[in-house]
């Protein structure tokens, strides 16, 4: 339904705000550094804030749901009470975090390792929000805090990505699709924490696929470039290997620095080597996509 | 919930997730709240802009290729099978709700014809 609406241009919003005060290093449509613009993204051209914040918290809700609820059975099961599972979903706002938190719990784990492990899995918040932080540049610092609260990986995902279509920043889409995907959350964990017995099965729904399939639709826009697409390839590939080595809780955050490295060192080198106007004085360094713009069938490989 | 003893009862319990919920929040809050995101040194914010690309690959790497909790790059992981052409699908149709819907859709479909 949501797919069929017509293909509005993403830069819409943009063109009818000659500058917006949002983007980094913006200089209007014509120099955004990414061709996101010609990416069907929620939030890019609806009339209405409070919609596009619904519309872009939908799919993370279809997740959540499952998850959380997932998240409250297992809990109980792991001794945590049915109340105490709520609250945590609440304050911590944290899938992986906490199924660590319930599974070593359960195992009996002493509290400092417990706490060692969620924040070695959530090390991976630091650059996510180090990452959205040119993009909220010049709010004030609460808001940044608050939104600072809302973030997940889902989240943040989906609004770095509209950022980057040249989406012109709304607080109002923002905060209502953060706290529509925690309210997501949490109902989960309460379903499953207090009345896990009711529902037997979400397989045959399809949602357990539902945070994949969104992650898969966010990341190949991020593929604007070979330099992107190795970087893609690079950290998927490192972060399976490294999960699949045993390193279950280090994996993400890991895979995430060197990836980011390797791409930031291609980056530099290609310049040095080409000649590329990377600016590396001045304060403008949005054209960070410095190639080409590559074709279907390489794209196609990426997780193959 | 109230009965006496609850909180004795769970105290440990309550300060591990006291702690828990401080070096989840931390994370989340401290960079985004005090970095000066509009004049990050250049060199910085150019690692920072590929901090999406990788973190998004970082997380859908394991999440395609360990199905049932263990690695498997095989035609009996059903999420690896629906991952390929739903790629090929968001690359063509650049439409992100229509990429979303037809991964949901061959998942459905796969379950419901009983091949996984």
């Amino acid at each position: 339904m949501l797919a069929a609406l017509p293909d509005v241009p993403c830069n819409a919003a943009q063109s009818r705000q000659a500058a917006p005060a949002c983007q980094p290093g913006s200089k209007g449509v014509a120099s955004l550094p990414y061709f996101y613009r010609g990416y069907d993204m929620s939030g890019i051209s609806s009339a209405s804030p409070l919609a596009d914040g619904l519309r872009r918290a939908l799919p993370i809700v279809l997740g959540y749901l499952p998850v959380g609820f997932a998240f409250g059975v297992l809990a109980v099961k792991n001794n945590i009470p049915p109340s105490l599972a709520v609250a945590m979903s609440v304050l911590m706002f944290s899938g992986s975090g906490q199924f660590v938190f319930a599974g070593m719990w359960g195992a009996g784990a002493s509290a400092l390792s417990i706490m060692a492990a969620v924040f070695i899995v959530n090390l991976r918040y630091l650059l996510q929000s180090a990452a959205e932080s040119p993009w909220l540049a010049g709010l004030p610092r609460g808001q940044r805090f608050l939104l600072g609260l809302g973030l997940t990986d889902e989240t943040f995902a989906v609004h770095i990505t509209a950022f980057q279509n040249g989406w012109r920043r709304n607080l109002t889409t923002l905060f209502v699709c953060n706290h529509t995907a925690q309210l997501g959350w949490v109902s989960g964990a309460a379903i499953g924490a207090f009345c896990g017995e009711l529902v037997r099965d979400v397989k045959p729904l399809g949602l357990d696929y539902a945070l994949t399939a969104m992650f898969l639709a966010l990341l190949v826009p991020q593929c604007v470039s070979r330099l992107h697409v190795l970087v893609a390839l690079f950290t998927a590939v490192l972060s399976i290997s490294l999960k699949a080595a045993g390193m279950t809780q280090w994996n993400i955050a890991v895979a995430t620095v060197l990836g980011a490295s390797l791409g930031t060192w291609l980056l530099l080198r290609k310049a040095r080597h080409e000649g590329l106007p990377i600016d590396l004085e001045g304060a403008d360094c949005s054209p960070v996509c410095d190639d080409t713009v590559v074709g279907a069938t390489r794209t196609g490989e990426v997780e193959s | 919930m109230n009965q006496p003893g609850w909180l004795g009862a769970n105290a440990a319990l309550l300060l591990c997730l006291f702690g828990s919920v401080v070096v989840t929040l931390l994370p989340k809050i401290l960079p985004v709240t005090f970095l000066k995101g509009d004049s990050l040194p250049p060199l910085l914010r150019h690692w920072l802009s590929f901090v999406p690309v990788a973190v998004m690959a970082a997380l859908v790497g394991p999440d395609v290729f360990f199905y049932d909790g263990h690695f498997n790059a095989g035609p009996s992981n059903l999420f690896l099978m629906v991952s390929l052409p739903s790629l090929l699908v968001a690359w063509w149709t650049k439409n992100y709700f229509l990429t979303i819907a037809f991964g949901l859709a061959l998942v459905i479909l796969a379950r419901g014809i009983g091949w996984y």
